[in-house]
């Protein structure tokens, strides 16, 4: 079992975490990063298709929260672009994401949609889309359905900042809030929305304060305490588990990359990357903790690292091998029904009419 | 069997689909103790409680976006707009999370928006519109538009059942305007097949909704008045298009008038003249013609609205050239 310090609060909810799954932690914490890194280097070797987005210095909320969830329990999250980690705890693989990011045809959406932009209900994901607040109304709808069936099943949902400027955050947590649905609703702070700072996207000083226009409580955490993060989340899934309805958590991190790779950062202050790199990057602020406070072996450590580099080659070598998505494919399933909709005529294996320098079968036969 | 109107043939659907399914349920702004702003779910709370039938706050994104939540879920979400004119504010949930989620994420969208709409009802520009041109663009939907008191039962029930989103407009002129005696039994009308609503042989009007009604009528006048046999289609669905029964009626007739109560630019009529430009151009003795609202917002002023709405002498006037041409 964990040792608890003295400096902490005490009964956290993750002091009742075993060392095991505070090294846990860890894993998912390396995982992301490693699993990140490797994709810079295939978009560097431009094998990515389409813009390649970091969590780089967020991977504790990301994780620390999406640990807080209970997956046999069915809880069900819906992440957004920085919040990799977040899909990796609920199951989502690393063959899968670079899969994703190659634009693979056995991609999990079989080159469909970009990025991590996937979900998996059954292993607990919903798919974001681009537009910024929309997953808000839909895990209403989502913990509605909980609450309809009488089911005690949490939703989080993942918003930046900037989304809580949107119609849609408003609405959806509005519509949450009054049918206590239970829904946990994370803004992760991370100080830009693409190039916009929070003062130019908000008057409020503090996001959580927006939780008092709708009749929720608002807490704010670090979000570079992987701990601290699972703690305020966990509380809020509890009280979402009870009946108690939505909690909004804001986060606080920071982007330390751009808004996607090809992003200079020209707009961040000097010094300001380096600060937070050096001074409060989660991964080694938690492997402090794990070293330091509860005396796990840095040996340890490295092992899960080299771990994460085995599994993260073996993903590469087998999504380098995948086939390419099937032209095709792109007619299958808009709708249940039909399953497929049709090729259009020209590129049927039809001639037209002007290459066959006569008329399609079919063509004038009108004879009035 | 008793005829009940166009708007109670809606609530029986909804009453029965809610009493075979206990995964439907209906969402939307004074649908609950109030009824509806037209009383089409009416006793539906009485009977399923607050549970099943939501009164939401005013957020049409908002609960469209729970709707595809819940849908996703194995619900079967009914959302009602109070008028169809504010579904343009959750178009972003319709168009790009709703539409695409079965394609980007394999994620069923089984729901049901659906609400009053059209005008020859003095309602002004913001309780008149004809919303579906903006949404026939958008692959991932279907949209149904019934004219008469069966089709509007039988296909909100199809509507609840299928397994795609699908956008349900209701003519809100027709609501109590129209009765008709329900068919027997499970009366499920199949999403994507027209109906012809009159037989005829010199003239095909291509239509849906209210203007169905005007089209028999000027169809009924050209027959007395001209000796002309008009074939009136009524579409039903307009996503997904029934080729099959317009590519038939052009070739019975060959010349096709197609009449719609939207305005004419971008509309559904020139999507419908460039499929049979593509399907059945050499059956055609005449260009095709359209008679459709003016390309303006509907004014509310009788004398405006009936001057921008087609009317029954459009039609006539339309086809009479169409026939002689």
């Amino acid at each position: 079992m964990a040792t608890r310090t003295v400096s902490r609060a005490p009964s956290r909810p993750s002091d009742a975490l075993t060392l095991e799954k505070k090294v846990e932690l860890y894993y998912w914490m390396r995982l992301t990063r490693s699993l990140e890194e490797r994709l810079v280097n295939l978009y560097r070797q431009t094998k990515v298709v389409g813009g390649l987005f970091r969590s780089l210095g967020q991977e504790a909320d990301a994780v620390g929260s999406a640990f807080a969830l209970d997956r046999a329990a069915g809880d069900i999250l819906s992440p957004l672009i920085r919040n990799l980690g977040s899909m990796l705890v609920q199951g989502a693989q690393p063959l899968e994401i670079i899969r994703q990011y190659m634009a693979k045809g056995d991609s999990p959406t079989r080159g469909r949609e970009l990025n991590i932009h996937f979900g998996d209900t059954v292993r607990g994901f919903v798919g974001q889309i681009s537009h910024l607040g929309d997953m808000v109304p839909v895990m209403a709808g989502v913990t509605l359905s909980f609450k309809l069936r009488g089911e005690k099943r949490v939703g989080l949902v993942y918003v930046g900042d900037g989304a809580t400027s949107t119609g849609a955050f408003h609405e959806g947590i509005n519509f949450a809030a009054v049918q206590r649905c239970p829904l946990v609703v994370i803004v992760e702070n991370n100080g830009y929305a693409y190039s916009t700072p929070n003062t130019k996207q908000s008057a409020v000083k503090e996001f959580k304060d927006k939780a008092l226009a709708y009749g929720i409580p608002g807490i704010r955490a670090d979000g570079n305490d992987v701990l601290a993060t699972y703690d305020v989340t966990r509380e809020a899934v509890d009280r979402a588990r009870r009946g108690e309805g939505v909690t909004l958590i804001e986060l606080m991190t920071y982007r330390r990359k751009g808004h996607a790779e090809h992003d200079n950062q020209s707009y961040v202050p000097a010094g300001e990357i380096d600060k937070w790199e050096t001074q409060n990057d989660p991964i080694d602020r938690y492997a402090r903790v794990l070293v330091e406070e509860l005396q796990v072996d840095r040996k340890e450590l490295e092992a899960i690292d080299a771990r994460v580099s085995t599994e993260i080659d073996a993903a590469t070598d087998l999504a380098e091998q995948s086939p390419a998505a099937e032209p095709t494919d792109a007619l299958v399933g808009v709708y249940a029904q039909p399953p497929a909709v049709q090729p259009l005529w020209y590129r049927a294996g039809v001639r037209s009419a002007v290459e066959k320098h006569e008329r399609a079968a079919g063509w004038g036969t009108y004879n009035g | 069997m008793a005829e009940i109107t166009y708007l109670e043939a809606i609530r029986e659907a909804l009453f029965e689909e809610m009493e075979r399914d206990g995964n439907v349920f209906c969402m939307g702004e004074d649908i609950g103790a109030y009824g509806g702003a037209f009383k089409v779910t009416e006793g539906l709370m009485a009977k399923y409680g607050e549970q099943r039938v939501i009164d939401t706050p005013i957020s049409e994104a908002g609960f469209v976006g729970a709707a595809a939540g819940a849908s996703h879920m194995g619900m079967r979400p009914v959302v009602e707009m109070q008028f169809i004119d504010f579904i343009s504010c959750a178009y972003d949930m319709l168009t790009n999370y709703i539409a695409t989620a079965r394609y980007r994420a394999f994620l069923p969208c089984p729901l049901v928006v659906r609400g009053p709409s059209g005008g020859y009802v003095r309602g002004g520009p913001f309780h008149s519109q004809n919303p579906e041109a903006a949404f026939l663009h958008t692959p991932g939907l279907k949209i149904v538009y019934p004219a008469t008191a069966s089709d509007a039962k039988g296909l909100l029930k199809a509507a609840i059942r299928d397994d795609d989103p699908v956008l349900f407009f209701e003519h809100k002129y027709l609501y109590r305007r129209i009765k008709e005696e329900m068919p027997q039994g499970d009366h499920v009308v199949p999403i994507g097949k027209a109906r012809i609503a009159r037989e005829g042989t010199d003239v095909s009007i291509i239509t849906y909704a209210a203007t169905v009604w005007k089209a028999l009528e000027a169809a009924e006048q050209l027959q007395k008045e001209d000796g002309l046999s008009v074939e009136v289609l009524d579409l039903r669905t307009l996503l997904p298009m029934d080729d099959e029964a317009i590519v038939a009626t052009v070739k019975k007739t060959n010349r096709v008038l197609i009449v719609h109560e939207d305005t004419r630019t971008g509309g559904v009529a020139g999507e419908i003249t460039a499929r049979i430009n593509e399907h059945a151009f050499e059956w055609l003795d005449a260009p095709i013609l359209r008679v459709t609202a003016a390309d303006v917002p509907l004014p509310f002023a009788p004398p405006l609205e009936d001057y921008v709405l087609p009317q029954v002498a459009d039609i006539v006037s339309v086809a009479r050239r169409l026939a002689a041409y």
